[in-house]
């Protein structure tokens, strides 16, 4: 395999991705939780601008990649004021802690 | 020399989000977090991805670290990190699966095609995904609008309990 800069790019969002979603399997903490699905998307943001620019279509991939920047502070955003009401009303950041559901 | 400049900015990333998970203090974490998306950023402007780039560097290394250090002011640098439910190995495990399915998904259908003309993002933007803005515009909107609900302070006396 020729070690291209595009091939040295799919190999860093491999990277990026595995590190997003490993930390995703084991951090408990909800805000770091948070800061993991950060970690994903940025691995996600760069394979859309690699896709775009292997395909010939750069174009489609910012649009594509911009849409997923907003998605995801719009979810970031939601996610820690979440993270603040469980705080405030179980007086953890424990995922495992919060499962109960109430009426 | 590409070659060399995109495996160190990859590489620091790398490092700066295994650092973002290992990290005992929250906000130590946000610093590495705000690392990442500046060296994200740096290797999508150097695939020609400049309006992305810039849209990348102002929200994820300054807004998000901004809305993150914030959370943290409110609800205090906690420490703690428990021991995970699901066990290391099996993780890693999970992981090496899923990035093998995934690389080898998308390495078969590798072919790189030559760009036929320029194609700004304005264009593709505003005229072939114009449904995407208008979705972003309600996104932003309604995110907005859920954060103040969500923050919103209680009433003195009130519980917040739904009555039955």
């Amino acid at each position: 395999m020729n070690l291209t800069p595009l091939n040295i790019v799919f190999w860093g969002v491999a990277g990026l991705f595995g590190v997003g979603l490993y930390g995703l399997l084991i951090t408990r903490n909800l805000i770091k939780v948070v800061m993991v699905l950060q970690i994903l998307v940025k691995a996600v943001v760069l394979a859309l601008v690699l896709g775009g620019k292997i395909s010939g279509n750069l174009g489609l991939g910012q649009s594509i990649a911009a849409t997923v920047i907003v998605v995801d502070t719009i979810v970031a955003v939601v996610g820690l004021a979440l993270a603040v009401q469980v705080r405030r009303r179980f007086g953890t950041l424990d995922v495992s802690e919060i499962d109960t559901l109430r009426g | 020399m590409d070659n060399i400049q995109y495996a160190i900015l990859l590489v620091g990333a790398i490092l700066c989000a295994y650092r973002a998970m290992v990290s005992k203090r929250i906000l130590s974490a946000t610093l590495y977090l705000a690392g990442i998306s500046a060296l994200v950023s740096t290797v999508i402007y150097k695939l020609g991805a400049m309006q992305v780039a810039v849209i990348e560097l102002s929200v994820g290394a300054g807004l998000v670290t901004v809305l993150l250090v914030y959370a943290l002011s409110v609800v205090g640098d906690d420490a703690l990190d428990p021991s995970s439910i699901i066990s290391k190995p099996m993780a890693f495990v999970v992981v090496a699966l899923t990035i093998s399915i995934l690389g080898w998904m998308a390495y078969t259908r590798w072919a790189i095609v030559e760009s036929t003309g320029s194609i700004v993002l304005a264009d593709v933007l505003w005229q072939q995904r114009v449904l995407d803005v208008w979705i972003q515009i309600a996104l932003i909107f309604s995110g907005v609008m859920g954060v103040l609900g969500l923050l919103s302070e209680q009433k003195p006396g009130q519980t917040g309990d739904v009555p039955l």
